[in-house]
């Protein structure tokens, strides 16, 4: 295991350190914002203690990177494998795009969580975020997971504005009684199934584990599923010249 | 069923004295014009389904085939023009959206051809290329200003990564969805043997096209679509695409009918569903913004490849080029409003953004008052259809040049303009394989080959000419253009002097 005490460190020779660094396990202390942080990595675990800066763990595939403290925007952008821990909330875009891998965020995420998220085979993306989600979770959603916990909302919908706008594909699972009220005509909603209740199930096995929640009384509370209403939102729009 | 309004565009004219009932027409349209009828024994034709794409023309045997645009029409006049009618009527049968590929065929200026080259005559020698070497290499990236020395005082020659062309003209992004397989290979061969790069667009790279990776170019658009560390790091340089020419400022939409086994495994998404680019790239809602995806991209690779950021021209380019040039990218690559596309919305195409010419000579003055024009290159595209074209771009302040319809037109494109039926019959804008197996790669990459070779000759020619041996000395000589037929606005847009003068 390598500690590298980061401190005030610019980001570029931070992220030289960690590339050449030939430990699979690094450890970086006192983290105050760098951003690119473990981008494109994938063969090296890192625990970040303190603020992890914007794009960490862009293009992620394969590591496992865990914050503990809060993550700035654009967590996992474009995340290809791998797992990213938040112990705290990150800021927006969190997800962007991704294609594989897991993000974990204990309490909030910010605004455009999940945007273009998509699938392939046995890529499954999977975003679960504690708390609450900010608006435009999902937009252009097009394969993958996102679950939303609303642990804090008491019942309410955990999400902003604009949840799931353009969806073709995945699913949103929010744990919570009433439903977003302006879920956008490509969304269809619904009571989630005991199928569904069974994936949502697996899904929070080690999300639970990690940051210590009951849950089997996460189960017991009413979860509704956003999907899409076609694959193929956009098929009747043109007309040839 | 209500009436049909339209009357077919073209009519297929076959002269029954030379046909001689082969029916080598009806297996090579696509569209199925052609048809043999077994009671008459003669082939007959659907003129509402030709697209006037010259695959039967070019195969009869006979030559007893031609497509004639029909002179039936409307009454005259100048404002209500048949097209307009015929796409009113389009949207009020179906009412969607006008859906049209390739560039824009309206008649708006063309300034290349309002630009004409000097020559040498007695007072400077004019070079001839043949007797004396004439350097075209291109080097695209940032160039320090600064020389830069080491705690010893020794100099650091480490530089920016460059992409190194033998010739200022690559092969602009098409991806792989919009064409073919083979279309895409034909490139790539290409690229390789001329010493320059094709553009893999943003559908991915095909597991086959890897080995070419030296001349590739590979691109990051608002999908994502294929877009993983072992892509990055395949190609030569990445692209940012944030705009296109064709269609600035909206996204893209590849029609889940057309994603088949290939393009799913390419773009790494679902077979037959929709493969949508968002409008923007929704990490990026400013200059700051792009700065972290260009160094995100910068991280993946660990600094060895150059970073390409592609934006449509439109009104505010200079500004927007400015704040490219101090967003950490290397290249910035502008797309003219007459830029091609796979299909776009007909409104837009025809009716968005600014011609390449004029982008081009503001961006480049602008960057040069702001003391940056070194922190990027410049590459251009969006209807560059001849090396005279490329001259006048290079003398306007083009590092090179991108081309795409020219490419696609060596392939043996005929500019139909109907790419986004899927069903051409030339094999390059379509998926269907018995189509796609008609454009033979090694053939195709020929004639790439030869079009560049020859586009290359024409602009050492006129290089010499110029009494100018290095491309080098060219870039940003606006001295070398004069405007014909231009007003004193479009002149000082361009930076150039009037012919005469």
């Amino acid at each position: 295991m390598t500690t590298i005490d980061v401190g005030l460190k610019p980001f570029d020779e931070l992220n030289r350190e960690i590339r050449a660094c030939t430990d699979d396990t690094l450890v970086l202390n006192d983290v105050n914002g760098q951003r690119y942080i473990g981008c494109a990595l994938s063969n090296k675990n890192i625990t970040i203690n303190g603020t992890s800066g914007n794009a960490m763990g862009a293009y992620l595939d394969g590591c496992t990177i865990t914050v503990n403290g809060n993550a700035q925007d654009a967590t996992g952008d474009t995340m290809n494998d791998g797992m990213i821990i938040i112990h705290g909330s990150c800021g927006d875009a969190a997800g962007y795009s991704m294609r594989g891998g897991k993000i974990f965020i204990r309490d909030s995420a910010g605004y455009r969580s999940g945007i273009h998220m998509k699938a392939y085979e046995e890529k499954q993306p999977l975003i679960i975020i504690g708390d609450r989600a900010g608006s435009f979770l999902g937009e252009y959603l097009a394969g993958g997971t996102i679950i939303v916990l609303g642990l804090h909302q008491e019942g309410k919908a955990p999400v902003g504005y604009f949840c799931g706008t353009g969806m073709h594909g995945g699913k949103i699972y929010l744990r919570c009684d009433t439903l977003p009220s302006d879920l956008p005509q490509q969304v269809s909603s619904s009571d989630a199934t005991q199928e569904d209740m069974q994936e949502i199930s697996a899904h929070l096995e080690s999300y639970c584990a990690i940051f210590d929640l009951d849950k089997e009384a996460l189960l017991a509370s009413h979860f509704y599923v956003l999907r899409p209403n076609s694959s193929t939102p956009y098929k009747m729009l043109y007309t040839n010249v | 069923m209500g009436i049909n309004y339209l009357y077919p565009d073209f009519e297929v004219h076959r002269d029954r004295e030379k046909c001689i009932t082969c029916r080598v027409c009806e297996r090579q349209c696509a569209n199925e014009v052609h048809s043999y009828d077994a009671e008459s024994n003669r082939m007959v034709s659907d003129d509402t389904k030709c697209v006037n794409c010259h695959r039967c023309v070019s195969l009869c045997p006979t030559h007893a085939l031609k497509i004639v645009k029909t002179n039936h029409g409307f009454k005259d006049n100048a404002n209500w023009k048949g097209d307009v009618i015929q796409d009113i009527y389009r949207q009020a049968d179906s009412g969607g959206v006008l859906l049209a590929s390739m560039g824009t065929p309206k008649d708006y200026p063309v300034y290349w051809d309002k630009m004409l080259i000097n020559a040498s005559q007695v007072t400077n020698p004019s070079i001839d290329p043949l007797r004396e070497p004439m350097e075209t290499k291109t080097f695209l990236g940032q160039k320090s200003s600064k020389i830069r020395r080491d705690e010893n005082g020794k100099l650091i020659t480490k530089t920016d990564p460059q992409l190194a062309l033998n010739i200022p003209i690559m092969f602009s992004a098409m991806s792989y969805g919009s064409i073919s397989y083979n279309a895409h290979k034909s490139l790539a061969l290409a690229a390789q043997k001329l010493g320059i790069f094709y553009n893999t667009g943003e559908g991915g790279l095909h597991e086959d096209f890897y080995q070419y990776g030296k001349n590739t170019i590979v691109q990051v658009a608002s999908g994502r679509f294929g877009v993983h560390p072992e892509y990055l790091n395949a190609g030569a340089a990445i692209e940012i695409k944030m705009g296109q020419g064709a269609k600035p400022g909206i996204g893209g939409h590849l029609p889940g009918s057309k994603i088949g086994e290939d393009i799913s495994k390419t773009r790494m998404i679902p077979e037959h569903a929709d493969a949508i680019s968002p409008a923007p790239h929704h990490d990026i809602y400013s200059i700051e913004d792009l700065r972290q995806l260009v160094y995100t991209l910068k991280e993946a690779t660990a600094y060895t490849k150059p970073i390409i950021v592609k934006v449509a021209a439109v009104h505010n380019i200079s500004a927007i080029a400015s704040g490219i040039a101090r967003s950490g990218a290397d290249i910035i690559a502008i797309d003219g409003f007459r830029g091609g596309t796979g299909a776009a919305p007909a409104r837009t195409r025809d009716n968005v953004g600014i011609p390449i010419e004029l982008a081009l000579a503001s961006v480049d003055t602008r960057l040069r008052q702001e003391g940056i024009r070194n922190n990027v290159s410049l590459v251009v595209g969006g209807s560059i259809r001849s090396s005279a074209d490329v001259i006048k771009a290079i003398a306007l302040g083009a590092d090179a040049i991108y081309i795409a319809t020219s490419a696609l037109l060596a392939l043996g494109c005929h500019l139909c303009r109907t790419c986004q039926s899927g069903k051409c019959n030339w094999g390059i804008a379509t998926q269907r394989p018995e189509l796609v197996k008609r454009l033979n790669p090694e053939v195709g990459s020929e004639r790439l080959v030869n079009l560049i070779t020859a586009w290359n000759h024409e602009i050492k020619e006129m290089m010499g000419g110029m009494g100018i041996n290095s491309i080098e000395a060219l870039r940003g000589n606006r001295l070398m253009l004069r405007g014909i037929g231009l007003n004193e606005t479009e002149l000082q847009i361009l930076g150039i002097a009037h012919a005469g003068q």
